[in-house]
């Protein structure tokens, strides 16, 4: 009789505890979370780019003046993917719940292509996919991430003539509307 | 008889600890605890053991906390190549495993001299290589070179790359070794801050009532009569009068800072004036030429570093605080050789000519380099008093001081040639760094 009740007892209580962890987890799913982040992010950088830097045209205004080595020039301003950068440095500063970089496969700057197999499968996917978006799960280190890549596209002439007249570029075909790279958004599981 | 053994033995244990406690907590001398001599960067306030270990508890953060305490703002202005920042991002997580670029500690492990090289550097020289192996694909010059040669060669530094970056050689190139000589701005930073009513004041004004000791000769009288501080309407109360209204036999930096700021700050920056920093747990007491590893005269051993080391008190001649002061205490072969270089030589030659002083180098010119800010009437010229500014590593002097008259591919080989610096530019660069010709042929 005793047995029978330590067996009942134990069972509910290993009911009990294991229903602890069935609970649906709260929150976004990471897909909605990155998804939200990149919606912000091309909107400034489309921004920056037709409102600021399209306007001011490569010679700039007397005021501001966008150039790629901007910090040594006066009035110099950085151009639309240095800006994308700045940011995305300076978000590091505020937060480790997220990071983004810039990267391509035809990038001016060798240290931008892509460095892990995930980054490079993504971005091989947007180019492939117009329209589509890539999700996965990389570690690295000893950490996980959740890890989307999303389309960098050609919004303006400025990004086409820079990119395929620049003496690193390694690809000078570029047009407008063609996806020139990938944003890379992790965030940490 | 046991009782006095234990007696004995808490008292000799009590004396240790307190010995100690003493020797860490109350007093500058702290070399007990020293784990091994610091670097040629941090050797005169290594006694200040909290200004780096802000906390017993916490490991690299914290140290890392202190480093850009000191160094931030100077890597910001250099528009550091590899800022931290570059490498926090998860996808750099291998390339961590191999240089935690995050921590400057990592390439500038302090207390390890037998290890650390020039510029503080504890890894081996060729750690460009971990990040940057496959560079001879994308620059076909590059295919031989040894990766220890990278930052060695008047090519790359791994911080502050602005006059060697390849856009600015090519917008430099093929210039004439001696350019136009810079008709430099004359600093003005101090005369700012006169008063609007100021007088030009004279032996009358000099106003010593409330010095205590009547030793006020007429030398110094005269001096100050005939210096700049009596043109701008700074009398004797203006500099030895305290804030509490008490008179100071011996102003300190801080009462020239109340007009000098920028030049007092600056001063504590570099190796003349840290141990006055306030950016310090607590100030140290001033630099010594006898205790530093460097060579000075006899005569100058005994100098402590302040203000008027230099700026001979009272007179604040600033001929005399450009070469003089300088050549009174540095005795090391570069310092030795200056009075016979070409520069050296035009200085003597034309120091005391007001009109083209601007164009001559002292050593000031180089080693204390006139700072430009803001345009017009808004425009505000210091003199930055950190001798180090431009120091380390050299090709910082390029763009600061070189270029004022001197071609990019010149400077770049003076400041390569050991031999040169040595007997202080005496003779044309017997080194050629290739570094222009290779930016020009990749634009063709």
């Amino acid at each position: 009789m005793k047995l029978v009740q330590t067996l009942i007892i134990s069972a509910s209580l290993a009911l009990l505890l294991s229903s602890c962890g069935e609970e649906k987890a709260g929150g976004i799913e990471p897909s909605v979370y990155t998804d939200s982040l990149f919606a912000v992010m091309k909107a400034d950088r489309t921004n920056y780019t037709k409102l600021i830097v399209a306007r001011l045209g490569p010679k700039g205004a007397d005021a501001i003046y966008p150039v790629e080595h901007w910090k040594d020039v006066e009035n110099g301003a950085p151009l639309p993917a240095q800006m994308f950068r700045a940011g995305s440095e300076a978000v590091r500063d505020l937060t480790d719940k997220f990071t983004y970089t810039l990267q391509s496969e035809w990038p001016i700057n060798k240290q931008n292509a892509p460095s892990t197999p995930m980054e490079e499968e993504g971005l091989k996917f947007i180019a492939a996919n117009p329209g589509e978006n890539f999700y996965g799960t990389e570690k690295l280190g000893d950490k996980s991430y959740f890890t989307a890549v999303y389309p960098d596209v050609a919004v303006a002439e400025a990004c086409v003539s820079c990119h395929n007249d620049h003496k690193d570029t390694p690809r000078s075909d570029f047009k407008i509307g063609d996806v020139m790279g990938g944003v890379v958004i992790r965030v940490p599981l | 008889m046991k009782y006095w053994i234990w007696v004995a033995w808490l008292a000799v244990v009590v004396s240790i600890f307190s010995y100690y406690s003493w020797r860490l907590f109350a007093t500058e001398e702290k070399s007990d605890f020293l784990i091994g001599e610091t670097s040629y960067g941090h050797y005169q306030i290594e006694m200040s053991c909290d200004s780096c270990h802000t906390s017993a508890f916490g490991g690299t953060e914290v140290l890392q906390d202190a480093c850009e305490n000191c160094h931030a703002a100077d890597l910001e202005m250099a528009h550091d190549s590899h800022p931290t920042k570059k490498f926090t991002d998860p996808r750099n997580a291998d390339r961590l495993e191999v240089v935690d670029a995050r921590y400057c500690v990592s390439c500038h492990t302090e207390h390890q001299h037998e290890q650390t090289r020039e510029m503080g550097v504890t890894l081996p020289d060729d750690y460009c290589y971990h990040c940057h192996e496959d560079i001879a694909e994308d620059r076909e010059s590059h295919k031989d070179l040894p990766f220890d040669s990278c930052a060695s060669a008047g090519c790359h530094n791994f911080h502050d790359n602005r006059a060697l970056y390849e856009n600015f050689l090519i917008d430099n190139a093929n210039q004439p070794w001696l350019l136009e000589i810079a008709n430099l701005e004359v600093p003005n930073a101090a005369n700012k801050t006169i008063k609007e009513n100021a007088v030009s004041l004279g032996l009358a004004d000099a106003d010593f009532t409330k010095a205590k000791k009547v030793n006020v000769t007429e030398t110094v009288l005269n001096d100050w009569a005939h210096s700049s501080h009596a043109a701008a309407g700074v009398n004797c109360m203006g500099c030895h009068q305290g804030e509490d209204k008490e008179w100071i036999e011996k102003p300190g930096h801080e009462q020239c800072g109340s007009c000098h700021a920028n030049e007092v700050q600056t001063f504590t920056e570099g190796k003349h004036g840290m141990r006055l920093s306030t950016v310090l747990s607590k100030p140290l007491k001033p630099m010594s030429p006898s205790e530093s590893h460097m060579k000075f005269t006899e005569t100058g051993q005994q100098s402590h570093q302040n203000c008027v080391a230099c700026h001979q008190s009272h007179t604040f001649d600033r001929v005399f605080a450009a070469t003089e002061a300088c050549l009174d205490c540095h005795a090391d072969e570069h310092s030795l050789a200056f009075l016979d270089s070409p520069h050296g030589q035009l200085w003597q030659a034309n120091k005391s000519d007001k009109e083209t002083a601007a164009e001559q180098v002292s050593c000031a010119t180089c080693h204390m380099p006139r700072m430009v800010k803001g345009k017009g009437e808004k425009q505000i010229v210091s003199v930055n008093h950190n001798q180090n500014f431009n120091l380390k590593p050299n090709e910082k002097m390029i763009r600061s001081v070189c270029m004022d008259c001197h071609g990019l591919g010149f400077a770049i080989n003076a400041i390569a040639d050991e031999a040169l610096i040595k007997n202080n530019f005496n003779g044309q660069p017997g080194v050629e760094i290739e570094s222009i010709d290779w930016a020009l042929k990749r634009e063709e």
